[in-house]
């Protein structure tokens, strides 16, 4: 089922005007913001001038200084302060500038607000939105997709949706969570996706993944931008009868393991697309989980397409080549589906 | 001790090679004939060259984002900043890194990173080498106001102090942090002032005013390599444009731009040198042209310059 069928099996009402995925995330916030008077804002940059990418325009314009607060430059402190109005009782969203910089604030993330919970029964509800990926031309420092980093520590929920309908209803989960979450946001998606969204709130599950496209043949399971370029190569086989099913993890941490493994025990071939590195990465997870959990159903080995152990490369020619292509995806299925 | 007709007119000329190359940049940006983002600091023309300058060989500085200016008084070639930003194998990271993070060991200049100010310990690290070694080296570190934010920027003062080893820190105050002003940004007025806290000498200085920075560094340099141990120079300035070439810069008023505007630090420095009595017309022109022809030179050089091989992805991760 795709995602219009789904919103109109919903019955919901649509918005007359279509949404970006960035577009998405600020209505998210708004509208947690106006339920919910514990929720604020915190991070670079993100009042006044409503953010670097202006994911947060307007909401200071709204909802005050108090509550969409420009933070000095400082992760480690921002996100500490965050953790600890969390344990206060309110609900904080972290904006860090990129997702490369929350690497400054990693002890926070990984050893405060991860190891709260499991001692002490403690909730930390809060959300640190980070925008990740690459495709931008933006080189080693502003590209980065770290999810793995965070997928790895236990008590972190990490998300990354897809789609502006998921981006904005995971981002409303992930606000009424008890647990930290770590929002990844796929920039390259902030301004090429466009829907219309639902009129009234609503929120997707944390935790679920998603077929979004039913095919026989050939498991491929990505998220985030990968996720795109594997429905296009999907599309593609098409017309040579190959009939691909894509599956969109949207959530890292809690992995969606049945739905992931019921498509893979379908079709009886898997190929995994990650933009995260290849080693010892999600997309190394992924395939682990299948191979465990439904080896006796594989007709072949599972394909692992991922960019290479390298930093991400500024110049286009080495950016294209290291971030996986449709052609690459596609050539991986057909060479599978023949297998 | 005065700098000499040689130093005077040197200075001038990296301020305006620096001025030229950016204004070609951001040409170039608007342009879209380089891939990247581009980070300008014009107006600190006189923050980065009056400090750069008052180092030898054997010294290394750590610019950040906007520093790109400082590494001409080093040696680094306009041909190959311009490289990088294209993107290009000829540029000093062979088309990998983005933008101004780029160096050159060998000059002194480290290829620093994003992350701000990250190469404020490893600057002190630096200092702490040439200590062991007993050499008389110094290193510079560059950042502006915003990173004195992060707790990088405390430990190295600290480690540094108590060390006692031979590096300055140097904050360029621009007023402002991407959006974010001094007041959002700190409490204090004077940045230099954070210098107490860590027991090390802290001095503001005029950063439009390229001989007042000049003379200290030339202090702070000087009590660094006589084993007096690090200080901090905090330069007074203003950013000229947007925080990167995307940004419409509407958050500063106008009038403040305006204000800045008459306290060019090229201008003034003009205006001082202009009262000399062997500085003439002439003089401008000569360099104006050399400048000139650098800055078409760097363009035609990048823009010949091969691409990188896409084979080449993988290799290099490791020496
Ligand atoms: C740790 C970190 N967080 C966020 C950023 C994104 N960022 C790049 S420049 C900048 C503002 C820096 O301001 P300042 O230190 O005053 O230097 P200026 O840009 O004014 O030269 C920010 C927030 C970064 N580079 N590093």
């Amino acid at each position: 089922m795709s995602i219009t069928e789904q919103k109109a099996a919903a019955g919901m009402e649509l918005q007359s005007q279509e949404s970006t995925y960035l577009d998405a995330i600020n209505q998210a916030l708004r509208e947690a913001m106006e339920e919910d008077s514990r929720v604020f804002i915190i991070g670079e940059d993100v009042g006044v001038y409503g953010g670097a990418f202006k994911v947060t325009k307007g909401l200071f314009d709204k909802f005050g200084a108090k509550r969409v607060i420009d933070s000095p430059l400082c992760e480690s402190g921002f996100i500490g302060a965050a953790v600890g109005a969390a344990l206060m009782g309110l609900r904080p969203v972290v904006e860090v500038q990129y997702a490369d910089f929350i690497s400054c604030g990693w002890d926070q993330i990984v050893n405060v607000a991860a190891k709260i919970h499991y001692r002490t029964g403690d909730p930390v509800p809060l959300v640190i939105r980070a925008p990740s990926g690459a495709g931008l031309r933006a080189g080693p420092f502003h590209s980065q997709s770290p999810e793995g980093w965070f997928a790895h520590t236990p008590g972190l929920k990490v998300v990354a949706p897809a789609t502006p309908f998921d981006a904005r209803g995971m981002l409303k989960s992930a606000i009424l969570e008890e647990n930290p979450v770590i929002f990844f946001e796929h920039k390259y998606l902030y301004r090429r996706l466009k829907e219309r969204l639902p009129k009234e709130a609503y929120e997707v599950p944390l935790g679920k993944a998603l077929v979004r496209r039913e095919g026989n043949d050939v498991t491929v399971i990505s998220y985030g931008a990968m996720l795109h370029k594997a429905i296009e190569a999907a599309e593609g086989l098409a017309e040579k009868s190959i009939s691909v099913e894509v599956v969109d993890v949207r959530t890292l941490t809690p992995l969606d393991r049945e739905t992931l493994v019921g498509s893979v025990k379908k079709t009886g071939k898997a190929v995994v697309v990650c933009e995260d590195n290849f080693s010892y990465g999600v997309a190394a997870e992924l395939t682990a989980t299948i191979s465990e959990a439904a080896f006796e159903y594989l007709d072949g080995p599972i394909v692992r397409i991922a960019p290479p152990d390298t930093p991400i490369p500024f110049s286009p020619p080495l950016e294209d080549a290291y971030l996986p292509q449709v052609v690459d995806i596609t050539a991986a299925i057909e060479k599978l589906a023949r297998y | 001790m005065e700098p000499t007709k040689e130093q005077l007119m040197d200075m001038y000329y990296y301020m305006l090679l620096g001025r030229a190359f950016e204004e070609r940049l951001e040409a170039l940006y608007r342009q879209g004939r380089i891939p990247g983002a581009i980070y300008l600091g014009r107006g600190q023309e006189a923050s980065y060259i009056g400090s750069a300058y008052a180092l030898k060989t054997g010294d290394v500085i750590a610019p950040t984002h906007r520093d790109m200016m400082a590494m001409l008084p080093r040696g680094m070639d306009v041909k190959s900043i311009m490289a990088q930003h294209y993107g290009k194998v000829t540029g000093p990271t062979r088309g990998r890194g983005e933008a101004d993070y780029l160096g050159d060991l060998s000059k002194g200049i480290f290829t620093t990173v994003s992350m701000l100010p990250d190469f404020y310990p490893v600057a002190a690290g630096a200092a702490l080498a040439f200590k062991y070694r007993g050499e008389d080296r110094v290193a510079l570190a560059y950042c502006g106001d915003g990173a004195t934010s992060r707790g990088d920027w405390h430990e190295a003062l600290n480690l540094a102090a108590v060390m006692n080893l031979p590096v300055v820190f140097f904050v360029i105050n621009n007023k402002y942090a991407y959006s974010t002003p001094n007041e959002n940004e700190m409490k204090i007025a004077d940045i230099a002032d954070r210098a107490a806290g860590y027991g090390i000498p802290g001095r503001t200085v005029d950063g439009n005013d390229v001989l007042a920075v000049h003379e200290a560094t030339l202090a702070a340099v000087d009590n660094a390599r006589t084993e007096r141990g690090p200080s901090l120079i905090e330069a007074k300035t203003m950013r000229m444009r947007g925080h990167a070439g995307h940004d419409p810069y509407d958050y500063v008023p106008k009038a403040s731009l305006e204000e800045w505007e008459k306290k060019d630090p090229i201008k003034r420095y003009e205006e001082y040198l202009t009262g000399l009595d062997w500085f003439n017309d002439d003089e401008r022109e000569v360099l104006a042209t050399r400048v000139g022809n650098e800055i078409k030179d760097a363009v035609d050089f990048a823009e010949a310059s091969p691409l990188p091989d896409p084979s080449e992805v993988t290799t290099g991760v490791y020496h």
